[in-house]
């Protein structure tokens, strides 16, 4: 058994969830390799040869995998996939993006977000927003795989000399092109990376008031998330929504503030180590899954949390 | 140009779905169901390029039993023009949807195909992608953003931690994103002139696509329960576990 797991990365640097889809493939058991599709991104194969465990890692280095436009990685990883039996990516925005498309080109299915590994060939996978778990199990040869991150801890980045194969095949479909990204620039941690977040709901009543959030966060060096609901009522954008359809996030401490918790979103953040719940309802289904829950008015809890801390 | 855009029947969403006691599936019987949350914003941005003068015809699709009609008709009171039903029992795969809009696309020649992200059944997020390298397409997914200039699409998308515009030659695919748009209601006027619209069926025989099955559901279970914690008295409480009991701020 052979697995290939593609790197998500941004050219300089590799992101941790590529070590979490290294520890789901490591469940599946077999060799490992791994694709780095990019542009000047020898520093990215250079951290995915330290990962240990790792056969190779293969790597094209193009203008044309720049920002990894699906309509060519696609090309790419499909005419990779020919020598192994798995193909699995993080279930990122970047890989959701082009991974379905290697899936149609080999004329398989894809399984998305997957949580758990039972056998070769079944996997777990939440669906309906969480609210079931279902076991699927694929009659395909070769399987193309999403991977929940938060459901894998990260394996070890250091230790590993895996050896570094260019390759030289250039895909570039020539249907789709780059125009621009902006990319918001904040002092804070990425919402799905940082070891502390703090969410806002409907319960903010209106985005000025996520200021409140604001010098908590700098304190604790949390990224701020915000529910379906608050994203809905135009409080805040949606890059901002923690959820099922949103960012998925498992910190070490997480704050959900003014949260009725909707399946949704906790579908979004119950892989968090410790939740923290202010609401000033006591029955909101969010204290079911609190770790520490407080029943106060969010307007005067949160000053008082911010200048104790 | 021409729209086509990809209509689901699913469970409503404000309904909580549970496992069947014996894991066998999850149980449907008598709930509600509606279009799917994105498919409604998919309709939208296409009757919206309608009413801009970008588009001169929606086209909306769906593929099911006979009564995802009812969301194509959704669809059509919301502005679409004419409605094609591809029937097919039971549960289709993502891979075999995107076959058989291939197959509608080679048959309607649209400009522009717009989907939802994800059905909020499923939750697979991969038709739209998976019609795109079928139908050698490029593709917009997650969009917030579409804007046809002459024969490209340029398309602004949610990635991790802000937006990124691509250009598209047409036809191309996109995806919606929450923030693309608010659908409209449908006034009771064009529900009733949506009953007179046209409405064409297809089998997947006369499309020419086997309906195949990749994957087999062994069961379904309810997720795992978090043990809830403790109530805290006040905010001095909670910072004194946050520091001492869970050892996470310091």
């Amino acid at each position: 058994m052979s697995t290939l797991v593609i790197a998500e990365h941004d050219n300089s640097s590799l992101k941790t969830s590529t070590l979490n889809t290294v520890a789901a493939a490591q469940a599946i058991g077999g060799d490992i390799d791994i694709l780095v599709a990019g542009a000047d991104c020898g520093a990215v194969s250079t951290a995915a040869a330290a990962i240990p465990g790792i056969g190779k890692v293969l790597v094209a280095d193009n203008a044309a995998y720049a920002h990894q436009l699906a309509e060519n990685v696609s090309l790419l990883i499909a005419e990779v996939a020919a020598g192994y039996d798995n193909i699995l990516a993080p279930a990122t925005p970047n890989c959701k993006n082009f991974l379905p498309r290697v899936a149609a080109l080999l004329d398989v299915a894809q399984i998305s977000d997957v949580t758990a590994v039972e056998s070769g060939d079944t996997f777990q996978r939440p669906i309906y927003a969480g609210n079931v778990i279902a076991t699927v199990q694929s009659a395909d040869a070769k399987k193309v795989i999403t991977v929940r991150t938060t459901a894998y801890d990260a394996a070890p980045a250091t230790g590993g000399s895996a050896t570094v194969e260019a390759l030289s095949a250039v895909h570039d479909a020539g249907i789709s092109s780059f125009v621009n990204e902006e990319v918001a620039v904040s002092e804070r941690p990425e919402l799905t990376s940082a070891a502390v977040v703090i969410s806002g709901g409907r319960g903010m009543q209106n985005g000025e008031n996520f200021k409140l959030l604001e010098g908590i966060a700098d304190k604790l060096g949390a990224a701020i998330g915000a529910s379906r609901a608050a994203v809905d009522a135009g409080f805040v954008p949606n890059d901002m929504q923690v959820g099922q359809t949103g960012k998925i996030v498992a910190p070490d401490l997480y704050i959900a503030v003014g949260i009725s918790g909707a399946i949704q979103h906790l579908a979004g953040m119950k892989d968090s180590k410790v939740i923290v719940a202010i609401n000033k309802d006591e029955d909101a289904p969010i204290f079911q899954v609190a770790d520490y829950g407080l029943v106060a008015d969010l307007f005067d809890a949160l000053p008082e949390f911010e200048s104790s801390i | 140009m021409k729209v086509l855009v990809a209509v689901k029947r699913v469970v409503d969403y404000n309904v909580k779905v549970r496992a069947k006691a014996d894991g066998s599936d999850v149980d449907l019987n008598n709930v509600k169901m509606s279009i799917n949350p994105f498919c409604e914003i998919a309709v939208e941005e296409a009757v919206r390029l309608k009413e801009a003068g970008v588009a001169t015809e929606v086209v909306a699709v769906s593929i099911g039993e006979k009564n995802c009609q009812e969301q194509i008709r959704t669809a059509l009171a919301l502005g679409a023009d004419r409605g094609i039903q591809v029937e097919v029992a039971g549960k289709v795969e993502p891979l075999v949807v995107a076959k058989l809009l291939k197959a509608v696309v080679d048959k309607e020649q649209p400009q522009l195909v717009i989907l939802g992200k994800q059905s909020i059944d499923g939750d697979n997020n991969q038709t739209g992608q998976m019609l795109g390298a079928l139908a050698n397409m490029g593709q917009g997914t997650f969009a917030s953003e579409v804007v046809v200039e002459g024969d490209k699409v340029n398309v602004t998308r949610e990635i991790d931690g802000g937006l990124q515009t691509v250009s598209l030659k047409l036809p191309a695919i996109v995806t919606t994103d929450l923030r693309l748009n608010e659908p409209r209601y449908a006034s009771l006027p064009n529900i009733m002139k949506a009953k007179k619209k046209p409405l064409d069926v297809f089998t997947p025989e006369d499309l020419g696509v086997a309906v195949t099955s990749h994957l087999t559901q062994v069961k379904v279970a309810p997720p795992a329960a978090r043990q809830a914690g403790i109530k805290v008295a006040d905010v001095q409480e909670l910072v004194d576990k946050l520091k001492n009991e869970a050892k996470v701020i310091s």
